[in-house]
């Protein structure tokens, strides 16, 4: 009896441990062989892709270089290759040559691609030659946790046509070490009669980008600066002017178009509201680190994200850099919405709107996505991959590494907890960076990117105009009124009708009529 | 009768490869010059000479034609200088002679992007090398790539850095193939180096300077990964190119049917100045030496 009784509990020891250590290392058996915490049952989940049997076929994927989006796509198109049997082929092309790599074959009718990763702003030229994400995949689980932004972000008339792998928007980077120094907030005080705080607007970020450049105030023995932007003209600047502009420009109680007038089609980008973002940001050079005015989005990162500056704006990578568990700076960051502006230019009147409050205009800028070509012969096995790749198991494991570039989408991403216990986050970092970007989901007053087709020749001009500006070669209303006579010429090329009609889906995602 | 036709059948696969590498992407592009193929309208439609009227409009494109000209004079004449010097060094008998040679031809060896890339990182304002030396000798540092004047200068730096030596192994190529007995005759004379040098070696190499120089001019004016890694064309448009311009219209814009419009222009362009320079060096170089 006894003996018997020893042996139970023996026997009961020895499973609590081996069930406890099983536990530790591992969730289940697909988190033994791949880099998930554990699989989550679903549709798209390791164990329900496993059951697929893709023998024999052959899936073709245009994505970005390695690593950004580069690196995802891979790693999961060689566990679906695992998993289904299928073969998958993955063609790595840099960013510059993505639009062309897609829309030759597009346009010369060749399925030469069955799955693209590309640029979410690029749905007005590609959604002719895109096949709707089929009802099944829209009602997955994982689907209803994807935020309003980036469901609108993918859809095209009413239809899905997107696939969110991603979501990106643009916000404020500050090292909270600096604007939260007892000291260096006296000393903010004392010189400017301020008090130093996270700007409210793009006015307030230039008083603080000034006062805080050209001195080292971490005391790090290198000189510090005041701001890491985007200015590059073809290095994605064409965005940054945008978040410049949008507080200026786009009324909450004006419906009817930030870029363009929806009614007359005429150009906006040469209004008032728009000069005085473009007049910041020829400002801004003042209080850039040494050739800052030619920074791109790389050396805007590598800047903020060593250390270099008290703030910067774009999307998440600076501040993914910044908390890089060896960054010097990691968890001397904070998050917080675009800065605002206190006066408005209002279009229907014709006049500054002022407001006590700042009107903030945040930036649904867009990212990376992907979707399936409507000529694919592979589109269930393509939608399956897609679905594989973003499931719920997937999407944690990569939003914890950096440089794959997947940013929060969905509701469950914007829990602190998770920053906290998985990366390592102090609290009040992950608590800010959450809030900031969930905070956009709420918005009213969003502006998205100009979705229409031959948005690369309105961004390039747009660019291109700014840059003239930066480099004082105009003043920025020259600049702009020379940007505006391009996209004039623009929209007539392209006809005003088909414009239009794209542009009136961005209108009524702004004005919030979807 | 026989012997004929099999001639004719040799010549083939080299005619064949003729017209698929150079003559049908040529009138290709001559076609789609006058077609509105865009991002919205893939279609070889006829639209007259409209994009040709919009090129002549077009001053962005007559500005990176004026850029492409000054830094194509500009680095062809220092290349030529600083190659000529460079062979005529190492054209002497001096130690290690074989070494420098090769030292001096790697820049050419490398690939341009990559090496854009690296003089990218070194013209960094803040964390490059170049303005950290220049501040260590108590010099002004320099706005490398943020200035309209210095970012022009940096492009041609790097040109310069890359194609000199291509310049130079020719030029030693023809230094080291000229006959003894003019030297002897100069020697003779009493002509002292720099009379040997410009009565002599100088008019001997013209022929070969002219080749050169027309080498380079070509290569020179195609200029754009060095454009497209160092400064995207900017600061503005200040170093903007025609083949950047191009690039961008094309493959970034995807106006297929302008771009090309604006590349046959440029192409006979192109033509008609390579012809004047080439008389022109030919008269002034080969004039001389007569």
């Amino acid at each position: 009896m006894e003996r018997t009784k020893m042996t139970k509990m023996v026997v009961t020891i020895a499973l609590a441990v081996g069930l406890t250590a099983g536990g530790v290392a591992r969730a289940d058996k697909w988190s033994e062989k791949y880099p998930i915490k554990k699989d989550i049952p679903g549709p798209a989940s390791y164990e329900a892709t496993s059951q697929k049997d893709y023998k024999g076929r052959t899936l073709n994927i245009l994505t970005h270089a390695i690593p950004v989006m580069g690196e995802p796509t891979a790693l999961h198109a060689k566990q679906f290759e695992e998993l289904t049997g299928a073969k998958v082929k993955v063609v790595h092309v840099p960013f510059g040559d993505l639009f062309q790599k897609a829309m030759i074959p597009f346009q010369t009718g060749q399925a030469a691609y069955d799955v693209m990763f590309y640029a979410s702003l690029w749905i007005g030229d590609f959604n002719a030659y895109l096949a709707p994400v089929p009802q099944k995949y829209v009602d997955m689980p994982q689907m209803q946790e994807v935020t309003r932004n980036y469901k609108d972000v993918a859809t095209w008339e009413g239809k899905m046509i997107q696939f969110p792998v991603d979501g990106d928007r643009h916000y404020l980077k500050y090292r909270s070490d600096v604007i939260n120094n007892p000291e260096l907030r006296a000393k903010y005080k004392e010189k400017t009669g301020k008090e130093l705080r996270v700007p409210q607007t793009w006015k307030e970020y230039d008083e603080i980008g000034r006062f805080f450049n050209d001195w080292d105030w971490d005391g790090d023995g290198e000189k510090n600066y005041g701001s890491a932007e985007v200015v590059a003209r073809d290095n994605l600047m064409f965005s940054a002017i945008i978040s410049r502009v949008a507080p200026y420009a786009k009324h909450p109680d004006v419906k009817g178009g930030f870029f363009f007038d929806l009614d007359t089609m005429e150009p906006l980008v040469n209004t008032p509201g728009w000069v005085e973002g473009v007049k910041d940001f020829v400002a801004a050079q003042d209080y850039m680190p040494p050739g800052g005015n030619n920074f791109g989005l790389g050396d805007e990162i590598f800047s903020f994200g060593g250390g270099q500056t008290l703030f910067s704006y774009s999307w998440d990578d600076a501040f993914v850099q910044a908390m890089e568990p060896k960054s010097r700076i990691r968890n001397l960051v904070g998050a917080a919405p675009l800065p605002g502006a206190h006066k408005v230019w209002n279009r229907k009147t014709g006049k500054w709107d002022n407001f006590d409050k700042p009107n903030y205009a945040p930036y649904i800028c867009w990212g990376w996505t992907s979707a399936v070509a409507k000529a694919s012969k592979n589109k269930d096995m393509a939608f399956d991959y897609l679905a594989f790749f973003a499931n719920q198991a997937n999407h944690p494991s990569d939003l914890l590494v950096g440089r794959f570039g997947v940013n929060p989408f969905r509701t469950t991403d914007f829990d602190p907890k998770f920053y906290i216990k998985e990366a390592g986050w102090a609290p009040d970092v992950a608590k800010t960076y959450c809030a900031t970007l969930s905070g956009m989901d709420k918005s009213r007053n969003r502006v998205f990117d100009l979705r229409v087709p031959g948005v690369n020749q309105y961004m390039s001009s747009l660019a291109t105009g700014v840059s003239k500006a930066l480099a004082k070669q105009l003043t920025p209303q020259k600049a702009m009124d020379e940007v505006a006579v391009e996209w004039k010429a623009i929209t007539k090329r392209l006809g005003v009708d088909r414009v239009r009609k794209a542009y009136a889906n961005v209108v009524a995602l702004e004005d919030n009529l979807k | 009768m026989l012997e004929s036709r099999y001639k004719y059948l040799f010549l083939l696969p080299g005619l064949f490869t003729l017209l698929a590498i150079i003559i049908f992407p040529l009138v290709f592009t001559f076609r789609l010059s006058f077609s509105s193929w865009d991002v919205v309208a893939p279609a070889l439609d006829f639209i007259g000479f409209d994009n040709y009227v919009r090129v002549f409009h077009d001053m962005r494109f007559w500005e990176s034609l004026a850029t492409l000209g000054t830094v194509v004079l500009s680095v062809v004449s220092i290349e030529y200088i600083i190659g000529f010097g460079l062979a005529l060094t190492l054209w002497q008998d001096i130690e290690k002679s074989r070494f420098f040679r090769v030292l001096f031809i790697i820049p050419m060896m490398s690939t341009p992007v990559i090496i854009s890339v690296v003089w990218r990182t070194m013209f960094h304002e803040s964390l490059g090398p170049i303005n950290d030396l220049l501040a260590m000798l108590n010099l002004p540092t320099v706005p490398w790539l943020s200035k309209p004047t210095s970012a022009l200068i940096a492009v041609m730096i790097v040109d310069v850095w890359q194609w000199t030596s291509f310049v130079f192994i020719l030029l030693l190529a023809g230094l080291l193939s000229l006959p003894h007995e003019p030297y002897e005759a100069a020697a003779m004379d009493g002509a002292n180096h720099f009379q040997t040098f410009w009565h002599v070696t100088f008019p001997m190499m013209a022929p070969i300077s002219i080749g050169i120089l027309i080498i380079r001019i070509i290569e020179a004016s195609k200029i754009m990964e060095t454009v497209y890694v160092l400064t995207s064309g900017g600061p503005g448009t200040s170093t903007e190119t025609s083949a950047y311009y191009i690039f961008i219209r094309s493959l970034r814009e995807f106006q297929i049917g302008y771009s090309s419009a604006m590349s046959i222009i440029y192409l006979l362009m192109m033509i008609v100045a390579l012809t004047l320079i080439a008389r022109g060096l030919t008269r002034v170089l080969v004039g001389k030496g007569g």
